[in-house]
């Protein structure tokens, strides 16, 4: 069975390494969010590259990978939802959750004749997610928008229906600038939708705003910005309307509060610049190391991303970690015991 | 009779060889008799593994279930409610669509299929039933994901736009309303229909073609007609079979996940409204599993996967109790 599950990850890895010596053994595993994968498929080539370490990191989705990092089969666990307490409990043993990978979610919208740019308020976003505006020439659209020409467009919602880190992202903010919100749907990564049409994954929603004329949705910054989609400004908590992008998704980071456990949705952050709707992605690991060897690797790892490969984000259109958070999660790296 | 005495000593060669062969694989002559045993064993072994495997994706199946049975009870089967967050699980909506979408598809590719069917074994001139079936039989082999991509970027459009607006005019309320969007119950009836087809028409066809040509000479020295031919020796003598074929098309259409959740809109809602978007129960699951937490909610999910494996279960029971109650006179008649 070992042997089997070897071969098997061996053969994964070549491919996505592509060119990685197939007989170096596979020194850390890693399992969880699709969110994360680009970002961290590009940080453990590189790190292979630089310390011949190899990392090999399997896009379950982030439920599959806390279930197996609690499993043991992984050294590391990477959700874009934090460990809830019951699931730390299962732990059997301190964890931490630590935020390496930060990432937007852009509202883009098929409007014919609107360009990028339509500006929204959050009691705007939110009413056309619960329905209660169904059309593009709403006067209250109008009200914030001079000089935008809204058609009389009913408006077509489009959602994730499957479970995701952006969704997750998406009804914290909804919940937290709208208690009608937060009440009749709640946050997580799968709501149930008061209205609309669901699409799996960013490219299921992006699809269904190609298509459908008059329809809004959420996808993550990377894929709006490769797209060229069609992206509202928001306005942030200070007021002003912000477009999303690498830089406001670090300002939002920057004016955040943080906890000591950095168990924190960052979504409707205060700051000029802060874009509202934006996350971390979180790396689980245990305090207690297990194995001296592999311990020492995974936080000789983890220090790795949070110098190195955390400058790199933005390549990718995920937006660094500032400075000050960045020293806060390396002292976190520090209590690891192995 | 020079060619009846030019085929005698192939026929013994041929005699000849065979016990040869079942030496090879048998031993010696006389433990033919022990071979065919042993062949008997292994083969009823493999058969005995299927009915394993059915018993135990249903057990399975339900020991996964049973946190979300313990904590929903029967609710789950008659609640239109799906709200993860407050732990509220009700199926109806996923049963809807699924049995829905599926029930659209037959409708549509039946009739299709067997007509082709029927074209291609008893009518078409010969050099066309080859190539024809053979480009059946590459449609059966086109992943769903493909299948799914093609009906939301090019069928979920010309519904829309097209077919969906005649739809709304033709039959109207209350099953077909018009809505802006391509992504509904009807076009992923319409995208299984297409999905379904190769199956029913080459399972039909091969039944088709295994009715005995006499029914065929005796129907028309009789001055049958070709429809009356294919009613009379053809259709009567093959419904158990065309049944099968139907039902091996219905079982793909309700587990088809990827190709169906590209299209029905993902909104699980309970509507006579074929042109509003929906949901299925293959569909939830493959939508919700990999990022689903709680022990609660990963429950509900397999109990999704229980119910269409039970649902499943008695619709083919349903069909062949139909083709017994329909055929058990035919001997007679």
């Amino acid at each position: 069975m070992k042997n089997i599950k070897k071969l098997v990850l061996a053969g994964f890895a070549g491919m996505v390494m592509m060119g990685a010596s197939m007989a170096h053994a596979v020194d850390l595993n890693g399992a969880g969010s699709t969110f994360d994968n680009p970002i961290f498929q590009k940080w453990f080539h590189e790190y292979y590259t630089a310390n011949q370490i190899q990392v090999n990191y399997q896009s379950i989705g982030s439920g599959g990978g806390i279930q197996q990092w609690l499993a043991k089969t992984v050294d590391f666990g990477a959700t874009d939802a934090y460990l809830t307490d019951d699931e730390a409990k299962k732990a059997n043993g301190p964890s931490l959750n630590l935020p390496v990978v930060l990432g937007a979610v852009c509202v883009t919208y098929n409007i014919p004749g609107v360009d990028s740019g339509l500006k929204l308020t959050p009691k705007i976003l939110v009413d056309i997610y619960r329905g209660k505006i169904t059309n593009w020439n709403d006067p209250a659209i109008a009200e914030i928008n001079p000089g935008v020409t809204l058609p009389d467009l009913k408006i077509t919602v489009a959602h994730r229906s499957d479970g995701s880190g952006t969704t997750n992202i998406f009804t914290s903010y909804l919940s937290k600038v709208s208690t009608a919100w937060s009440t009749e749907v709640g946050w997580g990564k799968s709501v149930n939708f008061p209205v609309g049409v669901g699409g799996k994954g960013n490219e299921g929603v992006a699809g269904i705003v190609e298509q459908v004329s008059g329809s809004i949705g959420y996808v993550e910054l990377a894929y709006c910005v490769q797209n060229k989609m069609a992206v509202a400004k928001l306005k942030n908590k200070a007021g002003n309307y912000v477009e999303a992008s690498v830089a406001t998704t670090t300002a939002a980071a920057k004016g955040a509060k943080m906890p000591s456990s950095f168990k924190i949705m960052i979504t409707n952050a205060s700051g000029e610049d802060a874009y509202p709707i934006c996350g971390f992605s979180w790396v689980v690991v245990r305090v207690n190391q297990d194995d001296p060897v592999k311990g020492k690797k995974l936080v000789d790892l983890l220090n790795w991303i949070l110098d190195k490969g955390n400058a790199e984000a933005g390549d990718l259109y995920y937006a660094p970690l500032p400075d000050s958070l960045v020293e806060k999660v390396k002292g976190a790296v520090a209590t690891i015991k192995y | 009779m020079s060619s009846m005495e030019n085929q005698q000593p192939v026929a013994g060669n041929e005699g000849a060889v065979k016990p040869a062969l079942s030496f090879l694989f048998f031993g010696k002559l006389s433990e033919v008799g022990i071979g065919d045993k042993i062949f008997r064993a292994v083969t009823g072994f493999f058969a005995f593994l299927i009915l394993l495997l059915a018993v135990l994706t249903f057990v399975a199946l339900f020991i996964n279930s049973i946190p979300s049975i313990k904590a929903i009870g029967w609710k789950f089967l008659v609640s239109s409610e799906w709200d993860p967050i407050r732990q509220v699980f009700g199926a109806v909506p996923y049963v809807y669509g699924t049995l829905v979408s599926s029930f659209i598809a037959l409708v549509i590719a039946v009739p299709l299929g067997l007509g082709i069917a029927l074209f291609l074994t008893e009518l078409a001139p010969m050099h066309l039933r080859a190539p024809v079936a053979f480009v059946v039989d590459i449609l059966a082999a086109i992943p769903s994901v493909v299948y799914g991509l093609w009906g939301m970027f090019v069928l979920a459009p010309i519904m829309a736009r097209y077919i969906n607006p005649v739809m709304a005019k033709l039959i109207g309320a209350p099953f077909f309303v018009n809505t802006s969007i391509g992504l509904s119950f009807f076009s992923a009836g319409v995208i299984l229909s297409i999905m379904i087809l190769p199956t029913i028409i080459s399972i039909s066809r091969d039944v088709f073609e295994a009715v005995p040509n006499v029914y065929r000479e005796s129907a028309k020295a009789l001055g049958a007609t070709d429809w009356e031919t294919i009613q009379l020796s053809v259709l009567k003598s093959s419904k158990p079979g065309v049944v099968g074929a139907i039902m091996l098309g219905l079982g793909r259409a309700l587990g088809e996940t990827m190709a169906v959740t590209m299209v029905i809109g993902n909104n699980p809602q309970v509507t006579a409204n074929l042109l509003a978007p929906g949901h299925s129960m293959a569909a939830v699951i493959a939508n919700e599993f990999t990022e689903a937490t709680g022990d609660v909610y990963l429950a509900a999910l397999s109990e999704i996967g229980l119910l269409l494996m039970v649902i499943t279960f008695f619709l083919n029971v349903g069909a062949h109790l139909l083709v017994w109650f329909t055929t058990r006179n035919y001997g007679r008649n």
